[in-house]
């Protein structure tokens, strides 16, 4: 894997192998020194042109829990603001030869776009509504730590389908797991012709106790420059996932930041069938096990070392403190 | 409206020049218009077709000769559709880079198109416009000036001067005309100042910000979608207002197949309506969208479904679509090198039209030659002028192309400012050789080595 830009390129095996990592990584984080040489002396710049809370956090802590170097840059405060393009931006950020750029823009393909202009590995974390695979492969690692597997599992992802870049790789990913999979949402909220990507499309909550996984999205307020739904109120009485529409053997996700009171309500998000903590913790392990299986996998060449530069220290195994 | 039709030099503007005096020796002569199929001597004397005699027996007294053996001769092509990005942006395009791009395609005549910075609107713009085209276009160039004024879609522009000042019809491409009511004030005053007015047809309130076709393709990437119905309905609407003004329309580059059968359907019942459509839209789909790269796929309108690709060509064949026109977009790099919904929208094609679409619709049997050169060609009679041909007696336009040869686009770069062209990096079958237009040779390509008669 030279890049991770999309659920769409990667084969369950491949998702597999990222999974098994994180549980690896799961238990370096029980440990008191959570911290491995892995990546010591190599950089990873996080290039965020949008907000973010979970993605940046989680993916900064993984580089300095891996031992990199850390260049994180947000849209705000940056020459960004000044005018500079994506390309220009890239170049400058690539003169200090980093191993690895995390990306977030506000359009789709940005990600793709850089990879190629860089020569570092290219993360997509978020780009427009088009893909999240590092939010994916947490879901999956979350589901499947609970689950033990997804194959023949019921999952229905409800809410804003439209505007969510979450939901295109969860439908992804989970189908690639042998799950089966049912967007849920108004009519206006679910994008024509989804349903060619394998999935069922429902407009009501009718049938979704058949589901073992019920995935809220946020209605992105945010994207909505004019009226999808009549009103909050009426979106919350038909498609807000509470207590009452859960059944208790159901898992609840959620990608946050959560509407309280909107697509879900206060109790579901604090029962206890709601994984969306298990999420954020699942986010750093997995969000390593990306960066290991880019940086320092078994898969990718070894690095061509720059005029100048004195060549990448090889990788170290995982489990050696540093 | 009056039916006759002008000839291309008298309404049209280019560079002065010298008269071509050619022989091309047994060149396959393919020329719709005057039905002509079978090897031919094609005889170019002070700039017009002398004849087409036997293969080998033309006199070559004085005359270049060209040994034309396996070459095919057409009449050279019209585009009805491009933009010369002058004035204001000439770091794409000009006057000159545009109609040497348009040379290098084959054609003898463009028109270009009047969305430009600021837009044609003006008697005075089009005079100063058709002065450039006289100091420096390889190939005759037509303007169109803006329907409304700053092309705002308020009020009309002073459209009895423009025309008086030679434009030749009028076009707010690049935008719709939203109001119906300014549309339908255009098209009654068309009958004072004439004129066809040519027509982007999209709802803005549908299109939204949609950056591709709405189907599967932009649901999977997670893109905005244009519904075929942005377009559909304003051709809907503006055939509707044609009919009860019974006013003439041209329906520019056409993506949706309900547009198409809007316009069958109107063209039956006499509406006085004609259609284009790109060579882009003719080869390509929105599964062409999924690369997300906006270089060579993102345009107005979007790469459709194949099954609008189907409904494009079948209008082709039946004459729905009378005519291809490549909206050749240019735009620089710096404008495309940006995420996908974020670039700018259009695409160049005059330098690749005919070999794109021999090597995309000709050679696999969808179409046939001869539909393709006249389709081409077809551009010209919707604005007033006479089809280009080889019939004796005609000022010589012609497109010497190898059916046979292969190119890979871009590898010896543009004769157009801008690389923005859909074909990039594509291996073709089929070149234009050389192209004389308005009776002057306006392009040899550089690796085609010309004998003089001995």
């Amino acid at each position: 894997m030279r890049h991770l830009l999309s659920i769409e390129q990667l084969s369950r095996e491949e998702i597999e192998a990222i999974l098994d990592r994180a549980e690896s990584f799961a238990e370096v984080g029980r440990r008191d020194i959570k911290k491995v040489p892995t990546l010591r002396g190599r950089t990873v710049v996080s290039l965020f042109y949008e907000a973010s809370t979970r993605t940046s956090s989680s993916f900064e802590l993984a580089a300095k829990r891996l031992s990199a170097d850390l260049v994180a840059v947000k849209a705000t405060g940056s020459s960004v603001e000044k005018g500079e393009s994506l390309k220009d931006t890239v170049a400058t950020l690539s003169a200090y030869d980093p191993a690895a750029i995390v990306i977030r823009h506000p359009y789709a393909g940005a990600a793709q776009m850089v990879a190629g202009w860089t020569s570092a590995a290219v993360v997509n974390a978020g780009d427009g509504k088009h893909e999240h695979p590092s939010q994916a492969l947490l879901d999956v690692y979350t589901l499947r730590r609970r689950l033990g597997t997804l194959e023949g599992k019921r999952i229905w992802i409800v809410g804003d389908v439209l505007h969510s870049r979450v939901a295109r790789s969860n439908l992804i990913a989970f189908q690639r797991m042998g799950a089966e999979v049912t967007v849920c949402g108004p009519p206006t909220l679910i994008p024509r012709g989804i349903e060619e990507l394998g999935c069922t499309v429902s407009h009501s909550l009718d049938g979704i106790e058949a589901a073992e996984v019920v995935y809220a999205l946020r209605l992105q307020h945010e994207r909505m420059a004019e009226t999808f739904i009549p009103s909050l109120r009426e979106y919350a009485a038909t498609f807000q996932i509470d207590t009452r529409r859960l059944n208790p053997r159901q898992l609840l996700m959620h990608p946050g930041p959560v509407n309280r009171g909107v697509e879900l309500s206060g109790a579901a998000i604090d029962s206890p069938q709601s994984l969306i903590a298990e999420q954020v913790a699942a986010g750093l392990v997995v969000r390593m096990a990306i960066l290991y299986e880019l940086l320092a996998g078994a898969e990718r060449p070894a690095p061509t070392a720059g005029p100048s530069a004195g060549g990448d220290p090889s990788p170290t195994p995982i489990g050696q403190p540093a | 409206m009056s039916s006759e039709l002008a000839a291309l030099t008298d309404v049209l503007d280019v560079r002065p020049g010298e008269n071509a005096h050619l022989v091309l020796q047994r060149a396959t002569v393919l020329d719709p218009v005057a039905e002509v199929d079978g090897v031919h001597d094609v005889v170019v004397r002070d700039g017009r077709i002398a004849e087409l005699a036997a293969p080998g027996a033309a006199e070559t007294d004085g005359a270049e000769v060209i040994e034309a053996e396996g070459l095919h001769a057409f009449p050279a092509f019209f585009d009805p559709h491009v933009h010369l990005r002058t004035p204001g942006h000439e770091h794409k395009e000009d006057v000159e880079t545009g109609t040497r791009s348009a040379a290098a395609g084959g054609y003898c005549g463009v028109l270009a198109m009047a969305n430009t910075d600021p837009s044609v609107s003006t008697a005075a713009d089009i005079s100063a416009l058709r002065e450039q085209a006289r100091a420096g276009a390889s190939v005759p160039v037509g303007f169109l000036a803006t329907v409304t004024k700053d092309m705002l879609g308020e009020e009309l522009t002073e459209m009895v001067e423009l025309r008086d000042a030679g434009a030749l019809g009028f076009s707010d491409d690049g935008l719709p005309i939203r109001s119906a009511r300014v549309m339908r004030r255009a098209l009654q005053y068309q009958r004072l100042c004439g004129g066809n007015i040519a027509l982007h047809e999209e709802d803005p309130e549908l299109s939204g910000d949609g950056a591709m076709h709405e189907g599967t393709v932009s649901a999977a990437l997670g893109l905005a979608g244009v519904p075929s119905v942005s377009e559909s309905t304003m051709v809907a609407r503006d055939a509707a207002l044609a009919a009860y003004e019974e006013a003439r329309i041209h329906v520019q580059h056409l993506s949706a197949k309900e547009s198409v059968a809007i316009v069958r359907a109107a063209k039956a019942a006499g509406v006085q309506v004609s259609a284009e459509a790109s060579p882009h839209h003719l080869c390509l789909t929105d599964e062409e969208v999924r690369s997300l790269d906006p270089h060579r796929f993102k345009m107005n309108p979007p790469l459709r479904h194949e099954s609008d690709r189907q409904a494009l060509i079948e209008g082709l064949r039946d004459g729905t679509v009378e005519c291809i026109a490549t909206d050749h977009a240019p735009h620089q790099a710096e404008e495309k090198d940006v995420p996908f919904e974020q670039a700018a929208m259009g695409v160049t094609g005059l330098e690749t039209a005919f070999a794109a679409l021999h090597t995309e619709l000709v050679l696999p049997g969808v179409i046939d030659l001869g539909l393709l050169v006249e389709r081409l060609a077809g551009g010209a009679a919707p604005f007033g002028i006479a089809l280009p041909t080889l019939a004796p007696g005609a000022e010589a336009n012609v497109a010497l192309c190898d059916l046979g040869a292969e190119w890979t686009v871009g590898e010896d770069g543009y004769e157009s400012r801008s690389q923005n062209s859909w074909c990039a990096g594509r291996t073709l079958t089929g070149r234009v050789l050389m192209t004389v237009a308005a009776g002057r040779v306006a392009f040899r390509l550089r690796a085609f080595s010309l004998g003089v008669a001995s």
